[in-house]
Parts: C-alpha cells; sequence; structure tokens
C-alpha cells in the first residue's frame, strides 16, 4: 500500500471518526452515564434521519433539520425513560435481560415502522454541499463529510462543555457516579436521569442528520451502527466524553485504511466495528480511558 | 414418565402425518415452525436459565448450516454426519465464545454475541469456496426407501431434533446444572461464594446452547438447496429465539416451546395473509408487551390464574 493512499486513508478515516465519534455521544450518556441498555439508540437514529429526510422535502436544509428535530426527540427521549424507570428500573429484579429485550423490541419496531412506511428502498436528501467536492493536491474529500465533520465537531464540543461545566450536565456524571450519595443529598436522580435520556435522544436525532448527509439511509442501517457506536462508547470508557472523541478516530481510521486496502475493500468492512469491539471487550473491559 | 409418554405419542403423530398427509406446503412451514421451537428451547438453556441474553443464534445457526454446506460440497458427507459435525462447529464456537466473554454480563455479553454475528457473516461472504456472497447451489442427494418426499424426511428429522433437544433442555433444568445456573442467574458472586463452579457452568451452557442451535441449522441448505450469508446470518433468528421463551417464559422448559408455537404459527399466518414486515412488527409488538406486562410469560400469567381461581 502506498504512502499515499495510506494518507488519503487516515485523512478520510479522521474525519468519518468524528463522525462516529458524533453519532455514539447519546449513547455515550444514556448507556455509558446512565447504565442503560440502550441497544435502541443506532434505531432512533435512523428514525431522526427520516424525520430529516421528510423536513427535506420541505426544503428544509438537513442540518438545520437535525437541529429543529432534537426539540422533539428530547421530549421523546425523556418519555422513553420514564417508562423505562416505571417498568423496569423501579422493580428492580431481574431488570437485566428484560431491560435489553425490550429495548431491543423497540429498536425492531422502529425498524419495521420505517419499512412499512417509507419501503426498503434507501432515501437521500438533497443540499448544496452534497455531491460537491473538494481537492487539495492528489486528494479530494467530498463536501458532504466535510460538512458533517464541522457539525459533529460542534456537538462534541458542545455536549463536552455541558457535561463538564454546567450545573446539570455535573449533576449527570453524580448520578453516573454514585445515585443513593445524590439521594441522600436531596436531590431527585430520577428526574436528573430522565433530562439526561432527553439529551441523549435529542443528540441521536442530530446524528441520525448527519448520517442521511454523509450518505443513503435504509431502514435496516441500525443493525451496522449497533456495532459502530457501540463499540466506540465501549472503547472509551463508559461515559468518557473526550474518549469518545478517540475512540471514534480509532474506529474511523481503522475502518477507512480496510476500505482502502487493496486485499480487503468493503466486504470486510462492517466486521472492523464489531472485531473492535470484541477484541475491546475481552482484552480491555474498562476501555481506553475507563473510570 | 408421564413426560415420556408425552414425547413418544407427539413423535408417533409427527410419523403419522409423514404418512397420511400429503400436502407438501404443510411440512414446508411445520418444518419452520419446528426449527423454532428447536431454536428458542436452545436459546433458554443459557438466556432463560443463566440469564445470559443472547443475540448470537444466527451466528451458531449459520455456522451449523454453512458447516453441513460445505461438507456435503466437499464430500457428499450423509445428513447424520452433517448434522453431527455442525453440532460441534457451533458447540465449539459457543465454548471459543464463552471464554472470550468470561467477564462480561449484561448488556456487554449481549452487544458481544451481535458482534459475533458480523463477523461471521464476513467471513463467509469472503470464503469463495462456500459461495460467497451470492451463495451456493446444493442439488439434494437421492431418496432413501421408507420415504416418497425430501421435505417429508426433513420434517420428521427436525421433529426428533425438536423432541431430543426439549429432553435434554428438561433434564439440564431439573439437574444439578440447572439449580446452579439458576444460582448463578440469581447472583453470580453468591452462587461461586457457595461453591458453585459458575464459570465451567457458564461455559456448558454456551456449548450446548450454541450446539443445539448448530445442528438445528445443519438440514437448512439441503431445506433450501440453496445457502447464502445474507439470509443464513439474519437477525430474524436472534429475534425469534429471544422473542419465544421471553412470551412463554423463561424459567420452565415448556415455556420456549409453547411461545414458539404460538409466535412461528402466528408469523405463518400473517406472512402468507399480510406481509413478511407486518409479521417482525408483530414479534416486535408481543416482546414488548409481554416483556413489560408478562414478565413470566404465557406460564407465569397461568399459574397467576389458576392460583387466582383457588383463592
Amino acid at each position: 500500500m502506498s504512502f499515499d493512499l495510506l494518507l488519503e486513508a487516515v485523512l478520510f478515516g479522521i474525519l468519518l471518526g468524528c463522525f462516529y465519534a458524533a453519532v455514539s455521544m447519546g449513547l455515550s450518556v444514556s448507556f455509558g452515564l446512565l447504565d442503560v441498555p440502550h441497544v435502541a439508540h443506532p434505531a432512533i437514529m435512523v428514525l431522526g434521519a427520516y424525520c430529516t429526510w421528510v423536513l427535506g422535502r420541505w426544503g428544509i436544509d438537513p442540518i438545520l433539520a437535525g437541529v429543529i428535530l432534537t426539540a422533539p426527540f428530547f421530549l421523546l427521549g425523556m418519555a422513553v425513560y420514564r417508562f423505562y424507570y416505571e417498568a423496569f428500573e423501579k422493580r428492580g429484579s431481574e431488570a437485566g435481560v428484560r431491560g435489553i429485550a425490550f429495548f431491543f423490541g423497540v429498536a425492531l419496531i422502529i425498524e419495521v415502522g420505517l419499512i412499512l412506511g417509507f419501503g426498503v428502498d434507501q432515501r437521500m436528501v438533497e443540499a448544496a454541499y452534497i455531491g460537491k467536492s473538494l481537492s487539495f493536491g492528489d486528494i479530494r474529500l467530498p463536501m458532504r463529510t466535510l460538512a458533517v465533520f464541522g457539525v459533529a465537531l460542534a456537538m462534541s464540543a458542545v455536549l463536552t462543555l455541558y457535561m463538564s461545566k454546567t450545573f446539570t450536565g455535573r449533576a449527570i456524571k453524580a448520578v453516573a457516579q454514585d445515585e443513593p450519595a445524590l439521594r441522600l443529598m436531596g436531590a431527585n436522580p430520577v428526574r436528573i436521569k430522565q433530562w439526561a435520556f432527553g439529551i441523549a435522544t435529542a443528540a441521536a436525532a442530530l446524528g441520525g442528520a448527519m448520517l442521511i448527509v454523509i450518505g443513503p439511509v435504509d431502514p435496516g442501517m441500525d443493525r451496522v451502527y449497533i456495532g459502530r457506536t457501540f463499540a466506540v462508547v465501549v472503547l472509551a470508557g463508559l461515559g468518557s466524553m473526550t474518549g469518545t472523541i478517540a475512540a471514534g478516530l480509532v474506529l474511523g481510521i481503522s475502518e477507512s485504511i480496510v476500505l482502502i486496502h487493496p486485499d480487503l475493500g468493503a466486504s470486510w468492512a462492517p466486521a472492523v466495528s464489531f472485531t473492535l469491539l470484541l477484541v475491546v471487550l475481552g482484552v480491555r473491559p474498562q476501555g481506553l480511558f475507563g473510570r | 414418565m408421564r413426560f415420556w409418554i408425552g414425547m413418544a405419542i407427539t413423535f408417533a403423530a409427527a410419523c403419522g402425518i409423514v404418512a397420511f398427509v400429503n400436502f407438501d406446503y404443510l411440512f414446508f412451514a411445520g418444518y419452520t415452525i419446528l426449527m423454532f421451537v428447536m431454536l428458542a428451547t436452545a436459546w433458554n438453556i443459557l438466556g432463560g436459565y443463566a440469564g445470559y441474553v443472547n443475540f448470537g443464534t444466527p451466528a451458531f445457526f449459520g455456522l451449523g448450516a454453512y458447516t453441513a454446506a460445505v461438507l456435503y460440497k466437499a464430500f457428499a458427507l450423509p445428513l447424520p454426519l452433517q448434522i453431527l459435525a455442525a453440532a460441534a462447529m457451533s458447540g465449539l464456537l459457543g465454548l471459543v465464545a464463552g471464554v472470550l466473554t468470561m467477564r462480561l454480563r449484561g448488556i456487554f455479553f449481549a452487544i458481544a454475541t451481535i458482534a459475533l454475528v458480523v463477523i461471521m457473516e464476513t467471513l463467509f461472504i469472503n470464503w469463495r469456496y462456500a459461495g460467497g456472497a451470492t451463495g451456493l447451489q446444493l442439488l439434494r442427494p437421492a431418496l432413501t426407501p421408507p420415504f416418497e418426499s425430501y421435505i417429508k424426511m426433513l420434517f420428521l428429522l427436525m421433529a426428533g431434533m425438536v423432541l431430543a433437544s426439549i429432553a435434554l433442555a428438561r433434564y439440564i433444568e431439573r439437574s444439578w446444572l440447572g439449580r446452579g445456573l439458576r444460582a448463578l442467574r440469581d447472583s453470580e458472586e453468591a452462587a461461586e461464594c457457595s461453591g458453585v463452579p459458575t464459570l465451567r457452568l457458564k461455559l456448558f451452557a454456551c456449548t450446548v446452547s450454541g450446539a443445539l442451535m448448530g445442528a438445528c441449522g445443519a438440514p437448512m441448505p439441503m431445506y433450501l438447496s440453496f445457502i447464502e450469508p445474507a439470509s443464513t446470518f439474519n437477525l430474524n433468528y436472534a429475534i425469534g429465539a429471544l422473542a419465544s421463551p421471553m412470551i412463554g417464559g423463561t424459567a420452565h422448559w415448556l415455556g420456549p416451546v409453547i411461545g414458539a408455537l404460538i409466535l412461528s404459527t402466528l408469523q405463518q399466518i400473517v406472512t402468507v395473509t399480510i406481509s413478511s414486515e407486518m409479521n417482525v412488527l408483530v414479534i416486535g409488538v408481543l416482546l414488548v408487551v409481554f416483556i413489560v406486562a408478562a414478565p413470566d410469560g404465557i406460564l407465569g400469567l397461568y399459574k397467576k390464574i389458576m392460583a387466582a381461581i383457588r383463592k
């Protein structure tokens, strides 16, 4: 493999990696911090992508649509968490098995609902920055990837700052660290978690908008993204925001090297994230920046 | 004793149907239903008794199917040997997966098993000899005398395998193995402290569950005369195998059987009358409703109702 090709792969991997980090941010909060086995996160993302597509048909720019969608998805997330809490967390015992199966069922319902509503065909959006590309010498980078890169950076920065600087953000981290202590201080952990889950779902909506900007979307896409998002969150070390960005970059670069490699190519790419996930789980379950 | 009489009657009934009914669709549909009963029973050994959620059913099922197909292509091995080899391979995969995920619990274990499916699928997509992404066409061998059609033979074979796996699941449930698995489901630390060999039991459950799924997948290439990665490693097998015990009840061997019979019969009806998407939606909705409203499944509901009547 030539040096130029490798350089291009790494460069493209960095752009892709930031995107992976951004779509995993929500899961990093809901699963990493709140310990909710949220296997439906990628399905919610794909739902967000389809909502973006619907708004796009009314002439709304996909990224603007993603930002608009964060509001209804925030409420949706609060409702989902409330339901999950009442049905499982409150009752305590055996929440593990049933909680996972519950979110699996939710993902299934979203996926089939989208198939029934929109069919199995791929959907894409149109915008000024989609379809063009920028050239730097020999290296050509598609504008759509650059646009998503920008949004991903902004979103990651906002979420990281929110979690570390604001009162609510710190409260969410406090719930993750020691819930009984928080309860003893007189705070209501359920309300904080509900808020956090809302943020996670809003992040998934914006992630969905990025997903449909970066390429065409179909209803079954959540299955690949289960691997990608969980690989990033586990590799990051549950709930670490800076870790999420680093892990996203690791996944993005390894995937794009496999993609460009002459002997491997696209048919091996889906296995990259899952292999990475298995290796991390087997060797270092606490991740790179584990608590 | 009543159990064994019931088993004998069921098998005799299956033989009777094969001998006297001549309606091929019945056997095609019946084979699928029986297959899901076997997958659900196999899933429940690890998922129900030990409480480890396994999304990896397609990996074990698919490895079994591919083992059978490749052995048939290479050596024209007869079906019983294909099944044994498939069970051995998938059992081995279960053991390896169990060792790899030794330290994992709950959601981490579940995600690791999804990873297994995608990795297996990618391997077989890239393996030319096994047909790659386009698949492999297989010619069925000549029929052996007592059977007049191939699908009838497969139906009877699957019925036999289902009954055998139910007997095995029941044996595990009632022996010290089942008690140990239940102990580690409720609290792995407490079980370990009381001298239950949790790790060995877990590996045992992974291996047996995987081997049964592999055996269940082995006749699939012959059933379709074709094998191809995307449908063989389809997550729908995982959904069926997981939803059936959850709906029927995970504590008793009868739970997955009842759940799978109801679900896959419903599935056949909905697929034929409406659409196959609708059938996945029905499973999804039923799964969520049962998990939330009836955590112990149909068997749990039945017990509750009986208790209420006796009062």
